[in-house]
C-alpha cells in the first residue's frame, strides 16, 4: 500500500509539477523498462557490470582475508601498520581514478576500484574479528596440543567467520556502485556508461528505466548476500535463533 | 613514547621509501615525490585553495549537514510509529540498495547543473546509511526505560528524547558510513558536472597532463577524506563518553 502510495504521488507530482519532460512519470518508465528487459543491449550491460563486481569482490575478499590475518596475528605488526591503516582507509578510492586512467584501461580500472574499496571492508572486519577471538579457548586449544594450523581451523576461523559475513554483505552493495561509478565517470562499458550515455542523448525515460532496474539489481544482489552469509553461518548462533523465530 | 613510535614509525619509513624510490624517476607518470609536494605548494596555496576546495568543502558540509537532519528526524518518526514505518517499509529498502551515483544523471536531468544538484546528489545519496541506522536505533529503544517513563508521566518530549538518547550510537554508526558516502559523491559529482571544486581540478589536471599537480590533488582528498574522519571519532567519542563501548575499551563493532 505505501508502494502504491508512493508511486501515485510521484505520477501526480512528474505530471503536474515538475513536467513530464524533465520527470518522465511511472506509467511511461515502467513500460521501458519492461521493453528494456526483453533487449540484448540491457543484458550485455548487466553482465559485464557483475562481471566487474565479481572480480572485483573475489580479489579483495582473498587479498582482505589474507592481509588481515597477516596483520592481525602478531600483535607487534598490529600496532606498527594500524595508523596507516587508519589513514588509508578513509581515502576515497575514487580518487584513483585520474591516476590510474593514465596508466591502465578503464575496465581494469572499474575492477580495481572495487577491489580495493572492498578491500579495507574486508580487512577491518578480520582484524575486528581476530581481536574477539576467545582466549580460553585459544589456551584450551594449546593444552590439547593443537598445531597452530588446528587453531586457526577450529578456533580463529570461526570466530572470524561472522565478521566475513557482516563483510560480505557491506562490500556487495559497496562494489555494486563503484562498479557503476566506472561507467559514469570512465565510460567503462556496462550500466552505468549505459545510463550516462541515455542522459546525454536526452533519453530521460530510458534513463529512468535503467536506474529503475539498477536498483533493481541491487536488491537481487543484497538478497544474494544474505543467502550466502546465512549458509556460510547457518550454525551460528544468531542464525538459529532467527531459523526458530 | 613507545606509542608514538609505533603510531609514526610505518608511516615515516614509507613516506620515506616514496621520497627515495621516487626521487630518480623520469617516469611522467609517476613523478618523484619532491615535485609533487613543490606542486602542493603551488597549487593549494594560492588562488586554487578559494576557487576550488572552498566551494568543495562547502557543498560536502552542507549536503551532509542536510543530510543528517532528513536522516534522523523521518528515521525517528519511521522508527517510532509502526504505522510510517508499515507505509515506507518497500519503498526504503529500495532506497537503500540503489547506489548513489547513479542519482547523479538523473537530477542532471531533473534539476540541471549548479551548485543545487550538487547538494542533492550529496545529500540523497548519504541520507540512508543515517535514516536507516536512527530507525533501527529507535525501534530498539530500551522498553523497560521506556515502561518507567510512561509510568512515572513524564511527558512526552522527554520520552522522545529518551528514546533519541538510546538510539545515537546507532545514529553516528551511520552518520559515520555518511561522511565516507559524502566524500566520494562530492568528489564524483564534480567530475562529472562541475566547472570547479577538487573533483572538477583534479581532472583537468589529469586532461592536461599536468601530473605533479594532478598527484597533489590526489593527497588533498586523501587528507581531507583522513582529517574528516578523524574530526568525526573526536565528536562522536565526546558525544558518547556516556555509553558502554566508549567507557571502556573501544572496540567497535559492526
Amino acid at each position: 500500500m505505501g508502494l502504491a502510495g508512493a508511486a501515485t504521488a510521484y505520477e501526480i507530482l512528474a505530471r503536474l509539477i515538475l513536467g513530464p519532460e524533465h520527470v518522465p512519470p511511472l506509467s511511461a518508465v515502467v513500460p521501458e523498462a519492461l521493453r528494456l528487459l526483453t533487449g540484448e543491449r540491457f543484458w550485455t550491460a548487466t553482465g559485464r557490470t557483475l562481471a566487474a563486481v565479481a572480480v572485483g569482490l573475489v580479489i579483495a575478499l582473498v587479498a582482505g582475508i589474507l592481509a588481515g590475518f597477516a596483520l592481525g596475528s602478531v600483535p607487534q605488526v598490529r600496532r606498527a601498520t594500524s595508523s596507516t591503516l587508519d589513514f588509508l582507509r578513509p581515502v576515497p578510492s575514487i580518487v584513483l581514478i585520474p591516476v590510474l586512467v593514465l596508466v591502465l584501461d578503464v575496465r581494469q580500472i572499474t575492477v580495481l576500484l572495487v577491489a580495493v574499496s572492498c578491500f579495507w571492508i574486508v580487512v577491518f572486519q578480520v582484524l575486528y574479528g581476530l581481536r574477539d577471538v576467545d582466549r580460553v579457548a585459544v589456551e584450551t586449544a594449546r593444552a590439547f596440543r593443537l598445531g597452530r594450523l588446528a587453531r586457526i581451523v577450529h578456533v580463529t576461523w570461526p570466530t572470524v567467520l561472522p565478521y566475513l559475513g557482516t563483510a560480505l554483505r557491506l562490500i556487495v552493495s559497496v562494489a555494486l556502485a563503484l562498479a557503476l561509478t566506472g561507467g559514469l565517470v570512465m565510460g567503462a562499458a556496462g550500466l552505468g556508461e549505459m545510463i550516462w550515455s541515455s542522459q546525454e542523448s536526452g533519453e530521460s525515460t530510458g534513463m529512468y528505466a535503467l536506474v529503475l532496474l539498477t536498483g533493481g539489481l541491487g536488491i537481487g544482489l543484497d538478497q544474494l548476500a544474505r543467502l550466502a552469509e546465512r549458509r556460510l553461518l547457518h550454525w551460528h548462533v544468531a542464525t538459529r535463533r532467527e531459523a526458530v523465530a | 613514547m613507545k606509542a608514538l613510535g609505533y603510531a609514526l614509525g610505518l608511516p615515516a619509513v614509507l613516506v620515506a621509501a616514496w621520497w627515495v624510490a621516487s626521487d630518480g624517476s623520469t617516469n611522467v607518470f609517476l613523478p618523484p615525490l619532491r615535485t609533487i609536494v613543490e606542486a602542493f605548494g603551488d597549487v593549494w596555496f594560492s588562488d586554487t585553495f578559494v576557487s576550488d576546495v572552498v566551494p568543495s568543502l562547502w557543498r560536502l558540509a552542507a549536503g551532509y549537514a542536510i543530510a543528517l537532519a532528513a536522516g534522523v528526524v523521518p528515521g525517528f518518526v519511521i522508527g517510532r510509529w509502526a504505522v510510517p514505518r508499515a507505509l515506507t517499509g518497500p519503498l526504503l529498502a529500495y532506497f537503500r540498495v540503489l547506489p548513489a551515483p547513479v542519482l547523479i544523471p538523473v537530477l542532471l536531468v531533473a534539476v540541471g547543473i549548479g551548485d543545487a544538484t550538487k547538494l542533492i546528489v550529496i545529500t540523497v545519496g548519504a541520507v540512508w546509511p543515517i535514516l536507516l541506522n536512527t530507525a533501527d536505533g529507535v525501534r530498539a529503544a530500551d522498553e523497560v526505560g521506556l515502561e518507567t517513563a510512561a509510568a512515572y508521566r513524564l511527558p512526552r518530549r522527554t520520552r522522545h528524547l529518551l528514546v533519541l538518547r538510546g538510539a545515537s550510537p546507532q545514529i553516528f554508526a551511520g552518520a559515520r558510513q555518511a561522511l565516507g558516502l559524502s566524500i566520494i559523491l562530492m568528489v564524483v559529482s564534480e567530475m562529472l558536472m562541475s566547472t570547479d571544486g577538487l573533483g572538477f581540478t583534479v581532472v583537468q589536471f589529469q586532461r592536461s597532463f599536468a601530473i605533479p599537480q594532478m598527484w597533489s590533488g590526489v593527497l588533498l582528498i586523501g587528507l581531507l577524506g583522513f582529517g574528516l574522519a578523524k574530526l568525526f571519532e573526536l565528536v562522536e567519542r565526546r558525544a558518547l563518553r556516556w555509553h558502554r563501548g566508549h567507557t571502556g575499551q573501544l572496540t567497535e563493532r559492526p
